[in-house]
């Protein structure tokens, strides 16, 4: 079979978005299938330092609460964090851009993101570039 | 089996997606004509792994249910 590209644009910035994202990017990479995912407006602030742990549900987040119940019963029923999720993407060799467009609208600088994570800096020129050639393009 | 397995990639109590995660790891660790053997609980990833390997044109060599683990074997090609 034909291992062709996927790209996902990560513009949501909940926790549980971030989540889909790294799942189906991780699945994709499990089949073979080359993944960038490139992460915008609210996606990009997952890539910031301690982003994974401050973003909120996208539903029901209960300033806080639900976030926190939703992490305990991932804990329970042994699903994957969201760092284990990005390591894997990392290792499995899955594409991280961010978004530099967003990053000079929200005043975001390179040392104030996850270098370790992210593989490549560019705006919607480079994620065109990249899914020109892509079978599969998902917006979360 | 005649054939001797020369990884185990231990994904019990492993949830989505990580089972198809270490699979994959563990291919892109291997050498061609290495052999294999997953096993783990996760229901779904007994059906999904296979998918995976199809997608990879990977071979299985064996699956089978014991109690409630599963076993999936196959030759990196």
């Amino acid at each position: 079979m034909e291992n062709k590209k996927a790209t996902i644009i990560l513009h949501s910035g909940g926790f549980d978005k971030i989540m889909s994202a790294y799942i189906v990017g991780n699945g994709f990479l499990s089949m073979g299938i080359p993944v960038s995912i490139f992460f915008t407006f609210w996606g990009l602030n997952a890539l910031k330092k301690k982003g994974f742990d401050r973003a909120p549900l996208s539903k029901m987040n209960m300033l806080g609460l639900g976030r926190a119940m939703i992490k305990r019963r991932m804990k329970r029923h042994n699903v994957a964090s969201l760092e284990e999720l990005a390591q894997s993407y990392k290792s499995l060799g899955g594409i991280t851009i961010a978004c530099t467009m967003t990053m000079e609208l929200m005043g975001i600088a390179k040392e104030d993101l996850r270098e370790d994570l992210v593989t490549e800096y560019g705006t919607v020129g480079k994620y065109c570039y990249v899914s020109k050639d892509a079978a599969i393009t998902l917006f979360i | 089996m005649a054939t001797a397995v020369k990884t185990v990639v231990d994904c019990i109590s492993e949830n989505c997606p990580m089972p198809l995660v270490k699979t994959r790891a563990a291919i892109m660790d291997a050498k061609k004509g290495d052999v294999i053997m997953v096993k783990g609980t996760h229901p779904q990833s007994y059906e999904e792994i296979p998918m995976a390997l199809d997608a990879m044109d990977i071979k299985v060599l064996e699956q089978k249910y014991e109690d409630a683990t599963w076993y999936i074997t196959f030759m990196v090609s």
